[in-house]
């Protein structure tokens, strides 16, 4: 017997994309981020999330918090493939501003350039911006 | 009378790293925590004006707050120095005042 809530109709879907901007420690808007993202992805919704400016940061291999005493939440973004997120683009321009490349980061992106992600911006629905 | 600057704001977000280097005299020294060790390292458009500073500058580097953010120390700038915290309470100890750039 299927429980009530499988019962339910489906809701409509929608393009949501999470634009994060922010590096991980010195704020709370990522791991905020985050927490709205999984909960997004639980209503399986078309997610989608940009890593841009410092937020590319987010993302960075080798995070190693215990001498701040702050969780290391960068292992989370490699379990959002688990629930389906697996929309992940990061701005190239930032990357390379900061002399980074790919290798660098914790989970397999697209890397857009700024008109790319423009464009992509365009198609969304909803934006949610951290 | 030399000064400890602290900077915690990342350079690519924020001017302050820009209006800490424009206020330092020489001699006084900076040391960079929080996301203002992402200011620390080679290969980024932030570099060159960090490297400038040491020319007046001795530029110290939070290793925790390296560590935590995933930053590599073997990629930092030449010339600037990691201190623990044991360190930073000794530069605020050796310097006369502390400014805290926020």
């Amino acid at each position: 017997m299927s429980e009530p809530w499988e019962d339910e109709p489906e809701g409509p879907v929608r393009k949501f994309m999470y634009v994060n901007r922010r590096a991980p420690y010195g704020t709370i808007y990522a791991l905020e981020s985050l927490e709205v993202v999984l909960i997004a992805a639980a209503f399986e919704q078309d997610v989608s999330l940009v890593f841009m400016d410092d937020g590319v940061y987010q993302i960075k291999k080798g995070q190693k918090t215990e001498g701040i005493g702050v969780k290391n939440f960068s292992p989370t973004y490699r379990a959002l493939e688990g629930y389906d997120v697996e929309k992940l683009y990061v701005e190239k321009e930032s990357l390379e501003s900061r002399g980074m490349t790919t290798d660098d980061l914790v989970v397999p992106v697209q890397v857009f350039d700024k008109d790319q992600l423009a464009a992509l911006m365009e198609e969304q629905e909803v934006i949610l911006s951290f | 009378m030399a000064m400890l600057h602290t900077v915690n704001k990342s350079p690519f977000e924020r001017r302050t790293l820009d209006s800490c280097l424009r206020h330092a005299v020489k001699g006084s020294a900076i040391l960079l925590i929080e996301d203002g060790v992402y200011a620390a390292f080679k290969g980024t458009v932030i570099a060159d004006k960090v490297k400038a500073a040491l020319s007046d500058h001795k530029v110290y580097v939070l290793g925790p707050d390296v560590s935590a953010r995933g930053m590599d120390e073997d990629n930092l700038i030449p010339g600037l120095e990691v201190v623990d915290y044991g360190g930073f309470v000794d530069l605020v100890v050796e310097y006369d005042k502390v400014q805290s750039w926020l």
